[in-house]
């Protein structure tokens, strides 16, 4: 049991982190409460499941074209829809939820209403100190691990990281500084679409795709943000660490765990929230008035 | 004869002079003597619920709109009034008359719970928070399906009155007693207190106002009127399940809310009762049947791209002008102003900045 607790908490926790990482980067840069975020998640797998099963592309190939391919309707829809309304915070937030529920309606005319199943595109499983985990699932640790690598560098050791942590920290400083805000919005919308496509693409052979999956991710993600604290990077991964194993325990080791897992790791963020309302590494935001 | 005349001239001067109270008064009329003329069953069946849906948005608008805590959790009351309601009825065989009172007692209970909850968060970390609490009692409810019905919830509650047309009566009397409330006390001082704590809690405070009592005051009130329509609707539509406390449900208020306009109490009811019938008529035919949800997105996006402060304050901008001396509305067609006889500019509209950012 505790190998599955062990194994299940670790993808699950590594997925959370790649969805939880690209909400907390689009709203620290541009205060988006992204709810299409894990739509885009849905995109991704659909998109893969396409090219995949239906076209019969490579894998590999079929996951990069995917996560462009979402990752370019993200910015299509950043451009015509959230840009023309950004001083309207209230309406952002429904567009997105609108755009969510745009995406679901669309897979569901597309592709029905039915489970779709993603042939595992790969056999066997690696054997690590005893536990012996898919190669399937173990594609998703190693993607997941590798994009978190890749945004910390991003982050801490390039310009484009300079300038998005430094419109996260103060959008008009940054502004003032030289900094294109715009590009550095659009830029983020496209790498936080990205990571949440590429989550998809890893889940779909292991998850089934169906157009309701985006509400699950959607609400532990949100959870995991709060948890951590709004528009940090580290209290996302941190936070998506905690959730996933709670989760993973509640399931493994409580009696119809799979029934309360969202209770237990949503009653874990209340509380955190209660003794710490700025969540676990909460950037404190200038104070709005 | 004299009261006759007075409610005359208080109608002339306060309604009929202003086209936006005139609309609201007619709309009222057509809603409360359209039976008469027109006893449709499924007319009249989607206007019901759409009443009890309106009296829910009006609700969440008293909440987000007003003290700015933008709950996305609303369906947590509605679930609640709901379920209790059944839940006495079917175990305690207590009369619906009651338990629909006593549901509503729990839903604000909880609101208060939760808004005492909630008092430190603010901003989107209150509406994220939000979120969770319906989500935990769907996941309780799965846990505990003797007790809650599991996911089937409960079928054949007794309805309050039998009858297509009592029934319809029932759902317009009160939504318009209670939406006409909600208006009247966001209207004042309390009202105003709202409107402080959301523009700066921190003056608001240190003008002397206990700001804490009154957030966990709105959340009980709006709780206790959402928790009312649940009850209503449970009994009205004879079950109760977890539909009632879903995610969709919360986000279908924040649209009905933000798609009318925030900070208003009309301009949810007026979105329920334009964006229902839409998606329902547009179910009734076959092709869109399906679609129907995609076109709601679509005429939501559509609106918000162009009216992006709400449906309702833009067409009351059409329609009315602000005195810029007073600020009084009058007819937009009237050169100066009812109330200080100050000349109004039709082109200079002031565009009074939107209230209810998140």
């Amino acid at each position: 049991m505790i190998q599955d607790i062990l194994v299940s908490g670790l993808i699950s926790s590594s997925v959370y982190a790649l969805l939880a990482i690209g909400f907390s980067l689009i709203f620290g840069v541009a205060r988006i409460v992204n709810i299409a975020h894990t739509a885009f998640y849905m995109l991704g797998a659909y998109l893969f499941y396409s090219l995949l099963v239906q076209l019969g592309i490579n894998f590999a190939i079929a996951g990069l074209l995917a996560v462009a391919g979402v990752t370019a309707l993200s910015l299509a829809c950043y451009k015509l829809i959230i840009e023309p309304l950004r001083e309207h915070e209230s309406a952002v937030l429904i567009s997105t939820i609108a755009l969510a529920i745009l995406f679901q309606e669309l897979m569901l005319l597309f592709y029905g209403g039915h489970y779709l199943g993603i042939p595992s595109t790969m056999d066997g499983a690696v054997s690590i100190a005893g536990v012996s985990i898919a190669y399937q699932r173990f594609v998703i640790l190693v993607v997941a691990f590798v994009m978190l690598a890749a945004t910390w560098y991003l982050l801490n050791h390039t310009r484009l990281g300079l300038a998005i942590r430094a419109t996260a920290n103060d959008l008009e400083v940054a502004n003032l500084m030289g900094m294109n805000v715009h590009h550095v919005a659009l830029a983020t919308v496209a790498f936080s679409a990205a990571l949440a496509a590429i989550a998809g693409v890893v889940v779909a052979p292991v998850f089934v795709v169906d157009p309701y999956m985006w509400l699950g991710p959607l609400v532990t993600m949100l959870a995991i943000v709060v948890l951590g604290g709004l528009g940090s990077v580290k209290g996302s991964v941190i936070g998506a660490f905690i959730i996933g194993f709670v989760e993973a325990i509640t399931v493994f080791a409580v009696p119809s765990g799979a029934f309360l897992k969202g209770a237990v790791a949503l009653s874990i963020m209340v509380a955190v929230l209660l003794l710490r309302p700025q969540g676990l590494y909460g950037v404190v935001f200038e104070e709005e008035r | 004869m004299y009261r006759l005349r007075r409610l005359w001239v208080q109608l002339r001067t306060e309604v009929l002079v202003l086209p936006s109270r005139a609309l609201v008064l007619a709309w009222a009329l057509v809603l409360l003597a359209l039976p008469l003329a027109y006893t449709d069953a499924y007319v009249l069946r989607i206007l019901t619920l759409m009443c009890l849906f309106a009296i829910f948005a009006a609700s969440w608008d008293l909440l987000a709109g007003y003290s700015g805590q933008v709950n996305f959790g609303h369906a947590l009351f509605f679930g609640a009034g709901a379920y209790a309601s059944a839940l006495l009825t079917l175990k305690l065989g207590m009369p619906p008359w009651l338990t629909v009172f006593a549901g509503t007692a729990v839903a604000a209970l909880l609101g208060v719970a939760v808004g005492a909850l909630c008092l430190r968060l603010r901003g989107s970390y209150l509406s994220l928070a939000t979120l969770a609490f319906p989500l935990i009692a769907i996941g309780l409810l799965f846990a505990f399906p003797d007790f809650s019905g599991g996911e089937l919830g409960f079928s054949g509650l007794p309805r309050l009155i039998n009858g297509v047309v009592p029934n319809y009566y029932l759902a317009v009397v009160t939504m318009l007693v209670l939406v006409f409330s909600l208006w009247l006390l966001a209207d004042s001082k309390f009202g105003l207190v709202l409107h402080a704590i959301r523009d700066d809690e921190v003056a608001a405070r240190a003008s002397g106002i206990n700001t804490p009592r009154y957030k966990v005051m709105v959340f009980a009130i709006a709780a206790a009127c959402a928790g009312l329509a649940g009850g209503l609707l449970a009994h009205y539509m004879r079950v109760t399940g977890p539909f009632t406390l879903e995610t969709a449900l919360s986000f279908q208020v924040v649209i009905w809310g933000i798609f009318g306009g925030v900070a208003t109490i009309y301009g949810p009811v007026v979105a329920v009762f334009i964006l229902y019938p839409v998606t329902e008529w547009f179910g009734g035919f076959q092709a869109f049947g399906e679609r129907r949800l995609l076109l709601f997105g679509v005429i939501v996006l559509l609106v918000l791209l162009y009216m992006p402060r709400g449906l309702a304050p833009w067409v009351r901008d059409r329609i009315e002008t602000l005195c810029p001396r007073c600020k009084q509305r009058s007819a937009a067609w009237k050169s100066h102003c009812r109330h200080c006889s100050a000349a109004l500019a039709p082109t200079d509209r002031p565009r009074a900045s939107g209230p209810g950012q998140a």
